[in-house]
């Protein structure tokens, strides 16, 4: 039988390997907004409207072209990927030279337009998405389905793929000199307008690969970015604005400590993440892995 | 174009004329039109219950109807302000579905206070007949007890004695959670343990897992909407029903089962008060329905506004005047209910409708014949039993002594 007290370890085992898979969407998500914000200097709001377009991308593409969950991996986020690029190419673009706030007014707009007209279209209650990896192994402690486990390798390999590419490879560094000095890049033969709308459609493109993982854990809803991003935006200034190894420890650690409190005082668990953003905001005003600018 | 206008403006003044004592009623639907609880209530609602109006027959018979609705979110101090606005400003007279039970409870006291009219359909917690009771408001649909008891017996009854309960945390969880736990324990079960789960919640494997552990025989989802869809869904995931033991989602609504399909949802029982698909009266309602609502098929609630608003109707006609809402509740229980919707039925002292309620199963995908045919009856608690008993009332308005 189960206590609040004197938890048996292995029922703790079995909460810290879900804190984790939640942690896995986390980090995913806030990977892309560090990406977005560190390159592009834009507070993406339309994040969590993106990993909801993921989401219905995989559900339209399955329902109204018959492409299995394997294919929407890919097609689902390279779609919604196309459509974040058209809006920076014609709306973003514009405010690169104004204020954060103009950019963060239009991207929760932006999300507020395509929430609604999900919303209108399909309703608020959210849609059936069949899940592609039935079963799971009983590890023991805990009964894990495969297709959880299948999220947390998945995530793992992405995370730490961007990171590589960003932190350690030519292409990472011609995009992070292009943060510094967009001017001197330029003056390089490097075209940077480029290079700043394919990373945006590459921050939108992981929201919506999220989104794609998430239809056959949660239902398909309109209303499921919204809730998320909230989460997702505190794990991101526990980071540090911008930094993407601290987006990613962040998102998993989060995880797992929101995991916890679901064990010990499930009532606080939606907001034992704020808890954490006031005292980090407190103690080190830059974010745990941030430098002050 | 001239003798057209002069045509309209003679016509509109005889109008006026022979409804000399016409009788001015403002309705607003007040209820969740974004969240998780949208789909449930929402626009059709508003539509329930403007067709409610339009079946009466209120300009005819010397009512002048004006129906609004507004958002409140889920939020209560959202809800509170709309309803004082409405009540101070707007000259509203009755506010109608409002479900969140927060919410509910929080606009049950301002309609008392302002002396209006609060008919609930949406809002489950049966604290509204019970302690929070007032001469001001009338719970139209179901309520926790009701729910508690059609599901919660039954399934103790067919051997699921142990349980333990996945309760959304807030007025409307913890009612249903209480209301359930007494059932099963005056039926001879046991309750192993509860998790208090914050509303709208995406991810229930951490709970579920608990649910696991506690072996108990039933897992009971004292929640709605999204949070029982969400809830079924990761149980079907993580193996709950397959290790032996069973769900009790003790509030269904069919755009639930809708949104979960018929593979997850299959052979749950739920407790109802009305199916579009049960008499012909309801399957004609629910076409006009679905007719204007994009093939959607209306829920308890929407069909209770609709059964609600009429009833309200029909005392506003009798005494003539909508201003005093103790004296129209009053009327209200004073004429049996008769609706095409509901059948005949009554509304009791404590402001509680008393109608049949009705067992169901979730059919197989085999057995349903297309969208929206999810149900089979498995059976009727009459009028007399389905709710709490007048005796066992904590409502100060019918206490003796």
């Amino acid at each position: 039988m189960f206590e609040l007290l004197g938890i048996p370890p292995q029922a703790l085992f079995g909460q810290l390997l879900l804190g984790l898979i939640n942690g896995a969407f986390y980090a995913m998500l806030s990977l892309g907004l560090a990406v977005i914000f560190g390159l592009l200097n834009v507070i993406n709001f339309t994040h969590g409207a993106q990993y909801m377009m993921g989401a219905f991308g995989a559900w339209m593409l399955l329902n109204y072209a018959g492409v299995p969950f394997w294919g929407a991996l890919v097609l689902s986020p390279l779609i919604v990927a196309i459509i974040g690029m058209v809006i920076e190419r014609t709306l973003l673009k514009r405010l690169y030279h104004l204020d954060h706030l103009y950019g963060l007014l239009l991207t929760f707009g932006l999300a507020l337009i395509f929430e609604g007209l999900f919303r209108r279209q399909y309703g608020s209650s959210g849609l059936p998405y069949n899940n592609p990896l039935p079963g799971g192994t009983n590890l023991g402690f805990m009964f894990l389905p495969n297709y959880r486990a299948f999220v947390v390798v998945a995530s793992i390999v992405v995370c730490f793929a961007t990171w590589y590419v960003i932190e350690r490879t030519k292409l990472g560094s011609y995009l992070r000199a292009a943060t510094e000095r967009p001017d001197l890049v330029q003056a390089f033969g490097i075209d940077v307008p480029r290079m700043i709308t394919l990373t945006y459609g590459f921050g939108v493109g992981l929201a919506a690969l999220a989104g794609v993982l998430a239809a056959p854990a949660y239902q398909v809803s309109p209303t499921m970015g919204s809730n998320l991003i909230i989460v997702v935006f505190a794990v991101v200034v526990i980071g540090g604005m911008g930094s993407i190894m601290g987006a990613i420890v962040t998102g998993f650690g989060l995880g797992i400590v929101e995991g916890l409190t679901k064990v010990f005082y499930p009532e606080a668990s939606s907001t034992v993440i704020f808890v954490i953003m006031a005292i980090v905001l407190m103690v080190k005003p830059a974010g745990l892995f941030g430098t002050a600018k | 174009m001239r003798l057209a206008a002069i045509f309209l403006a003679a016509s509109s003044l005889m109008g006026a004329g022979a409804a000399y004592a016409q009788v001015p009623v403002k309705i607003g639907v007040l209820n969740d039109q974004s969240g998780l609880y949208a789909d449930l209530g929402g626009q059709g609602s508003v539509w329930a219950a403007k067709k409610a109006v339009e079946d009466f027959g209120a300009a005819a018979k010397g009512l002048k109807v004006e129906v609004i609705f507004a958002d409140h979110q889920n939020k209560a101090d959202v809800g509170t302000s709309v309803a004082r606005q409405w009540y101070d400003v707007d000259g509203v007279d009755v506010i109608v579905d409002t479900p969140n039970s927060g919410v509910a409870l929080a606009v049950s006291g301002v309609t008392k206070e302002k002396n209006k009219v609060f008919i609930n359909s949406g809002a489950a917690t049966s604290d509204l007949t019970g302690k929070a009771c007032t001469p001001n408001t009338v719970h139209w649909t179901y309520d926790t007890w009701a729910l508690a008891n059609g599901t919660g017996k039954a399934i103790v009854k067919t051997g699921g004695d142990t349980w333990f309960f996945l309760t959304a945390d807030y007025a409307f969880g913890h009612a249903l959670e209480r209301d359930t736990s007494e059932v099963v324990k005056a039926n001879g079960g046991k309750v192993l343990g509860q998790v208090r789960v914050p509303l709208n919640n995406a991810d229930f494997s951490s709970f579920l897992l608990q649910a696991q552990s506690s072996k108990a025989k039933i897992v009971g989802l004292a929640n709605a909407g999204g949070d029982t869809i969400n809830s079924i869904k990761q149980a079907s995931e993580y193996g709950i029903v397959d290790g032996g033991q069973k769900l009790a989602g003790l509030l269904i609504f069919l755009t639930d089962v809708h949104s979960l399909g018929l593979k997850v949802a299959q052979g749950l029982n739920l407790t109802s008060a009305w199916y579009w698909d049960q008499t012909d009266a309801n399957r004609k309602f629910a076409d006009a329905f679905a007719a204007a609502n994009g093939g959607r098929r209306p829920t308890m609630v929407q069909a209770g506004v609709y059964s609600g608003v009429t009833h309200y109707l029909k005392a506003v006609e009798a005494l003539k005047s909508a201003k005093d809402g103790a004296a129209v509740v009053a009327e209200m229980k004073k004429i049996p209910t008769d609706d095409p919707l509901f059948g005949k039925g009554e509304v009791r002292a404590d402001g509680r409708h008393i109608h049949p309620m009705f067992l169901f199963e979730v059919k197989k995908p085999s057995e349903s014949k297309g969208p929206w045919d999810y149900y089979t009856l498995k059976a009727t608690i009459p009028a007399n039993e389905a709710f709490r008993p007048l005796a066992d009332s904590d409502c100060p308005l019918v206490k003796k002594g």
